[in-house]
């Protein structure tokens, strides 16, 4: 079993990996057209079908590209808050019963 | 140390502008939609059986799954550019596979899909079938099949580990590639040739994403294994899936 210390310092290392790919990704990707996959996708299908036409629409659809943001910040700052919550609780504890 | 680490970790999960990488709402005609939600639904009611058992065992349970529902929601809102020019988000279906087991994922991933049916229109209700088997059923077997032949043949844990999280986030994007070809085949090389196609789209982009998603599920594993919250035997143990055993959250213990 691994010391904390590292696991600190393999977290640094893992960090630091997660920061440069997308940066890489980029670069290599020349201009970034943030059209998403899916959308992607869905452009091939109405490109090779003429016959199909999409039989459904979404239910509803955030208003623009800055509500759209601001929900998906919303979603990522939900979903931060509850990780941040939890871990200092479990950290807290940790610290309890060490002191002990 | 560790509140610099989670400072550096809660930076890192901070959110970019999506829009993301299921099937779109309305792109499965009707007769695929009703197949692979009639697919899902045991899943489905296997994963209420998984949740309920483990919740009944200890009621303590309701944090790590609610820690792994934030994880896959953070990580669903990732979407990060990758090398296509395009871009996709991450699934954090390994994570939760690794804490709960794979057949309790099949409500998580349900719950994250409902979330941006609704308030993103990103995926769609007619597609949420198909959607929810290849991210949270097929993900989560795989990454767990797979972690289990590495741990077997003696891999290192963490590399088991990784390795895992980014072929479950692959094959989920396969699966998805599937169920495209399967409803549009190309209309001369046939399904062969419009699985290519999609998976050329999906594939590509989502290789640089699953290995961010395999280092992010190391690195918050590692952070919980840190605080003694879970020993290193108790990810993926197979009783995982029947419930976690009690001695196995250290935490319980003290």
């Amino acid at each position: 079993m691994k010391t904390n210390k590292n696991l600190k310092k393999q977290n640094y290392i893992l960090l630091l990996v997660v920061l440069i790919i997308p940066v890489v990704a980029l670069w290599m990707g020349g201009d970034s057209e943030f059209g998403g996959a899916d959308t992607m996708a869905a452009d091939a299908i109405d490109n090779a079908k003429e016959a199909y036409t999409p039989w459904f629409e979404s239910v509803w659809a955030p208003p623009g590209g800055e509500t759209e943001s601001l929900l998906f910040a919303l979603q990522a700052a939900i979903g931060t808050g509850v990780l941040a919550y939890f871990i200092g609780y479990i950290r807290g504890k940790k610290v309890a019963s060490d002191a002990k | 140390m560790t509140k610099k680490n989670l400072l550096i970790l809660f930076i890192v999960l901070l959110p970019l502008q999506a829009f993301g990488m299921h099937i779109m709402e309305g792109y499965l005609p009707a007769q695929w939609s009703v197949i692979w939600s009639i697919v899902f639904i045991p899943f489905l009611f296997l994963g209420v059986k998984s949740v309920r058992q483990q919740l009944s065992q200890a009621p303590e349970r309701r944090m790590i799954l609610a820690m792994v529902v934030a994880f896959a929601f953070v990580l669903s809102s990732l979407k990060l550019p990758s090398v296509t020019g395009s871009s996709s988000h991450a699934t954090g279906m390994g994570f939760g596979t690794a804490l709960v087991g794979p057949m309790a994922m099949s409500v998580v991933g349900c719950i994250v899909l409902l979330f941006q049916v609704f308030l993103l229109a990103h995926g769609g209700i007619t597609t949420l079938g198909a959607n929810a088997f290849a991210m949270a059923c097929v993900g989560p077997i795989i990454t767990f099949v797979v972690f289990k032949a590495l741990q077997k043949s003696k891999c290192s844990l963490r590399i088991a580990l990784f390795t895992a999280a980014v072929i479950g986030n692959l094959a989920t994007y396969v699966v998805t590639s599937i169920q495209l070809a399967l409803a549009h085949p190309d209309s001369i090389s046939g399904f062969q040739g419009a699985f290519i196609k999609f998976i050329g789209i999906f594939g590509v982009t989502q290789v640089p994403v699953a290995i961010v998603e395999g280092l992010l599920t190391v690195i918050v594993i590692n952070v919980l294994v840190q605080n003694d919250f879970i020993k290193e035997s108790a990810i993926f143990s197979l009783s995982t899936i029947k419930g976690f055993g009690k001695n196995k959250l250290a935490h319980e213990n003290k």
